[in-house]
């Protein structure tokens, strides 16, 4: 049996949050931790959380396993699991809606200020944009992202403050729109990066290329984004 | 609100940048002064060395770089831990206490190193 501990919070019933013990049978099986979230709710249909294709593609099931981050859905038992023990929190940083739903508001505020979307005042053409296959490849490693938010909220700098660093994923993004060979926007853009929480809160620890589901690397992105703002002071 | 207005140059890049710079000038003066304390000098030697001009003004920009570098790594902390976020709005009043407190420190050290380095 899989000893799992779980972050019950419901606040129209409980005034504190609190953590909950239930027994899972795996059958010795390597599920995933979404399998067992799943046994968790048919035992206990009050228990709350977000998933959606339960194949690490909408990113919506993003919890804290065990202290790390990831995607429930992807995240096998043998990955996060020691002395047969499991530990699920909501993801930490943003507010608790209930159990393990978290409010991210805060998070794709920060993402719509980086303005995700191209932005080209030339003509458009007949037909459409054209790229070459090296400038198409600078954009890999950056449209992957999923926005599931496990990255910015394992950043301390995110915690500290999340109405003024933008976080890893809307940085990434931020690059995403900066390499594009299409987009006029560039100057604009950096412009708005150079005050000293945008960007320069990331003071490189990693814990975002750590826990990234899709293998991103949001710090290499901030790195670039720095190198531009440099560039463009110089 | 936790604000930019305290930070050293208001821009990101400008605090980054000098983080660096004074970083790599703390780093060369505690190089040169820990190869000096290891040949093992008396006072003699001590004493010529600081009435070099070079040494001295090496040694202030030592120590104004240690100001700066503190400025910005101190800013940092307490704009992370000292906020309305964090504390309610006691954060602000703490925040600008200790921000006050680490400029007169600087402040005094700065002057007081003129004073020592060149004897006044
Ligand atoms: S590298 Fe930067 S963005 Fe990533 S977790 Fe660390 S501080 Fe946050
Ligand atoms: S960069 Fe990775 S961890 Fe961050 S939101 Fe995108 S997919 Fe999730
Ligand atoms: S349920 Fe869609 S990413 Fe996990």
């Amino acid at each position: 049996m899989l000893q799992v501990s779980i972050y019950r919070y419901n606040p129209e019933t409980d005034a504190e949050p609190y953590m909950q013990d239930v027994q899972v049978d795996t059958g010795g099986k390597d599920l995933m931790v979404l399998d067992v979230m799943e046994m968790i709710k048919a035992q206990d249909t009050t228990v709350v959380y977000r998933r959606s294709c339960r194949e690490g593609v909408c990113g919506s099931d993003g919890v804290n396993m065990n202290g790390v981050n990831g995607l429930a859905c992807v995240t096998a038992l043998s990955k996060v699991v020691k002395n047969n023990k499991l530990v699920l929190r909501p993801l930490p940083g943003l507010p608790v809606i209930r159990d393990l739903v978290v409010d991210m508001s805060l998070f794709y505020a920060q993402y719509e200020k980086v303005q995700p979307y191209l932005q080209n005042d030339t003509p458009a053409p007949a037909i459409e944009r054209l790229q070459s296959p090296e400038e198409r490849e600078k954009l890999d490693g950056l449209y992957e992202c999923i926005l599931c938010a496990c990255c910015s909220t394992s950043c301390p700098s995110f915690w500290w403050n999340p109405d003024r660093f933008i976080g890893p994923a809307g940085l990434l993004q931020s690059y995403r729109f900066l390499a594009d060979s299409r987009d006029t926007a560039t100057e604009a853009r950096l412009a708005k990066l150079d005050d000293p929480f945008s960007v320069f809160r990331c003071h490189g620890i990693q814990n975002c290329v750590n826990v990234c589901p899709k293998g991103l690397n949001p710090t290499r992105a901030i790195g670039h984004i720095r190198n531009m703002l440099l560039t463009r002071a110089t | 609100m936790v604000t930019a207005v305290t930070s050293l140059g208001r821009s990101g890049l400008y605090d980054w940048l000098m983080q660096r710079v004074t970083a790599v000038i703390l780093l060369a003066y505690f190089l040169f002064i820990g190869a000096v304390v290891i040949s093992g000098p008396g006072y003699a030697e001590w004493s010529a060395l600081f009435s070099q001009t070079w040494v001295r003004v090496f040694s202030m920009l030592a120590l104004l770089s240690l100001g700066a570098h503190a400025w910005v790594g101190l800013w940092a902390v307490f704009t992370d831990y000292f906020t309305e976020r964090m504390m309610g709005s006691a954060g602000n009043v703490i925040r600008l206490v200790a921000q006050f407190v680490t400029g007169i420190i600087m402040f005094t050290y700065t002057v007081w190193g003129i004073q020592i380095l060149w004897g006044l």
